[in-house]
């Protein structure tokens, strides 16, 4: 794979932040998969505690009772090249079913004339995308995507909701999100699903990783309700597909 | 094995331990202790793992009944302890019967105590910790700050404490309240002017009422930033300082958002990170840059003393039996602390 340079900076006594590139691309994201990849299967050798994949960098967290900040970086560098490019492997894309618009999405009809679309067009446009979960953070198990129509890009709302109820499915500038546990927010609320996008009790507790891609279709009230109860008895399997990627998807 | 139980709970008496590791890929904070020092030595002078649960209360006091033998610790800010009334030495392995009541007169020091209990507590274990996270309503027990009444119930020891008492000079001072905190420059000190920096290194800022479990906030003088104060959002360690367009600095602690978009000028070393979590509202810091070398040779001293306790008991493994207990006996009125050796079989 192609040689690139990355750039390390200490962030503390035991951390390092690892810069893949400036801007927000798939380029990066896949490198940083990579990388990530890499060191999932070699974080003893390295004495890596944990790692924070993010847009363009990772916070690498390790020991430094074990390996100081030079030597880490000495063996980082020695690293590029070494690694695999799994950028061309199969990848998952969970399917989100989406109640649209009614209590469900309060703010569905406004992001529709704010682009002079009709609620079915926005509806048509936000399932007919397929969305890269960049980067995991903000709260629990809240997915950061790229991918999203202009089209129906809406700005947050001028003065922020006080509760968002968990599922909550919105659109903040060119963005689009869930809300995973009930929170103040200022997204423009759209739909919402059934599914619990993190339970810390569960053996995987959030729903979705950094990598994989997320699309949604739309459902019925009636199929929220049983999808809803399926999630809670624990008998609703999640629906997810695979891709493989070819060319530019953006 | 027996139980304590929260008689009153004070404003925010949660259990923490050392926290989660390995989840904050998917957002999820790490939690833990806010002084994982006095944490840590807490749990050695009740003979847990270092890592074990403890209490952490703030500003705000518990007490405490215990419903059988136990032995416990208590370390962190000074709340000045007192078993049946009776004031007890903090930073000392001390044992509780049933109906002992453990209150405090008050926080004279510091802004967070621990108290370490023998076995530790039985409680589910949620991604590796005991840790509660209160914003995400999850760990310790049930997610939620104790209240008044709750019973803990303890596991049974499985072994005696390495030591009984932690020496003076490995005891923190928290009674400082303009102490200097010591940093490791970046990951972003590129995007602050040069006076930014000064600024930056050579102010008092003081601890705002906006401090918790997540972060404290200071005030003082504005620390200026070339350009924008945005970045693309990336992940934050354990101590970084976040500051915003309004140039004041946030320290980012235990319950801290695992990914952000602030730029961080500077990150606090971690055997700083303690006096930190000891700070009240309106307690003054300034910042003194070290490099990372001498952050990373600080850490390591404090861990060799750490372990040199342990190692103390290794090399007198002949005297395993040596028990010191203090005993506060009460004689016409005055109270005596008297301290006993025991030399069992």
């Amino acid at each position: 794979m192609t040689e690139y340079s990355l750039s390390f900076k200490p962030s503390g006594d035991n951390g390092i932040l690892i810069t893949f590139g400036e801007e927000i691309s798939v380029e990066t994201h896949n490198r940083i998969r990579s990388f990530m990849a890499f060191f999932e299967d070699h974080k003893e050798e390295y004495q890596i505690i944990e790692m924070i994949p993010a847009y363009t960098t990772i916070l690498m967290i390790y020991d430094p009772l074990k390996i100081n900040y030079k030597e880490l970086c000495l063996k980082l560098q020695k690293v590029e090249g070494k690694y695999k490019d799994i950028s061309k492997a199969p990848r998952e894309v969970i399917q989100i079913p989406v109640v649209y618009g009614g209590s469900y999405g309060p703010d569905l009809e406004s992001v529709a004339s704010h682009n002079n679309l009709t609620v079915e067009e926005i509806i048509k446009i936000h399932t007919g995308g397929r969305y890269l979960i960049y980067m995991m953070g903000f709260t629990p198990g809240f997915p950061y995507l790229g991918g999203m129509s202009e089209k129906i890009a809406t700005p947050r709302l001028t003065v922020p909701r006080e509760k968002i109820i968990a599922g909550s499915v919105g659109i903040a500038g060119s963005q689009t999100g869930i809300y995973p546990i009930d929170s103040p927010g200022g997204w423009q609320i759209i739909g919402r699903t059934p599914l619990q996008l993190f339970n810390p009790l569960r053996e995987e507790v959030t729903l979705f990783k950094a990598g994989q891609y997320l699309s949604f279709y739309s459902i019925s009230e009636e199929d929220f309700i049983r999808i809803s109860k399926e999630v809670l008895e624990n008998t609703y399997k999640v629906q997810k597909t695979t891709f493989k990627e070819v060319e530019d998807h953006d | 094995m027996t139980k304590i139980q929260i008689l009153k709970a004070g404003i925010l008496t949660t259990i923490q331990d050392f926290g989660r590791i390995g989840y904050q890929q998917y957002g999820i904070p790490t939690s833990g202790g806010m002084d994982l020092y006095s944490l840590e030595l807490a749990n050695l002078l009740v003979g847990n793992q270092a890592t074990e649960g403890a209490l952490e209360f703030t500003m705000m006091p518990p007490s405490i009944a215990f419903h059988g033998e136990v032995d416990f610790a208590v370390t962190g800010g000074d709340f000045q302890p007192l078993l049946n009334n009776h004031p007890i030495t903090m930073y000392q392995t001390q044992r509780a019967y049933r109906g002992d009541i453990l209150s405090f007169k008050g926080l004279k020091s510091g802004c967070r105590g621990y108290l370490a209990v023998a076995g530790g507590f039985d409680i589910p274990i949620i991604m590796g910790s005991k840790s509660t996270y209160l914003r995400g309503a999850f760990g310790g027990l049930e997610g939620k700050r104790l209240k008044d009444g709750d019973l803990l119930q303890l596991n049974k020891p499985t072994e005696k404490p390495i030591i009984n008492r932690i020496p003076h000079n490995m005891i923190p001072d928290y009674t400082v309240t303009n102490r200097t905190i010591r940093v490791v420059m970046g990951p972003e000190d590129d995007t602050f002017t040069p006076e930014g920096k000064e600024v930056f290194l050579h102010s008092q800022y003081q601890l705002t009422n906006q401090a918790d479990r997540m972060g404290l906030r200071f005030d003082g003088p504005k620390v200026s930033h070339t350009k924008a104060a945005d970045i693309v959002s990336g992940g934050i360690n354990l101590g970084a300082i976040q500051v915003p367009g309004e140039g004041k600095p946030i320290i980012m602690m235990a319950d801290h958002q695992t990914t952000g978009g602030y730029t961080k000028i500077a990150n606090v070393i971690s055997v700083d990170i303690p006096y930190l979590a000891q700070l009240k509202p309106g307690d003054s810091i300034s910042f003194k840059e070290v490099s990372i070398e001498e952050a990373q040779e600080l850490l390591a001293m404090q861990r060799s003393k750490i372990d040199g306790l342990k190692n103390q008991e290794d090399n007198t493994s002949n005297r395993k039996n040596l028990f010191i207990k203090s005993y506060n006996i009460n004689v016409n009125g005055r109270i005596y602390k008297v301290d006993v050796e025991e030399l069992k079989g």
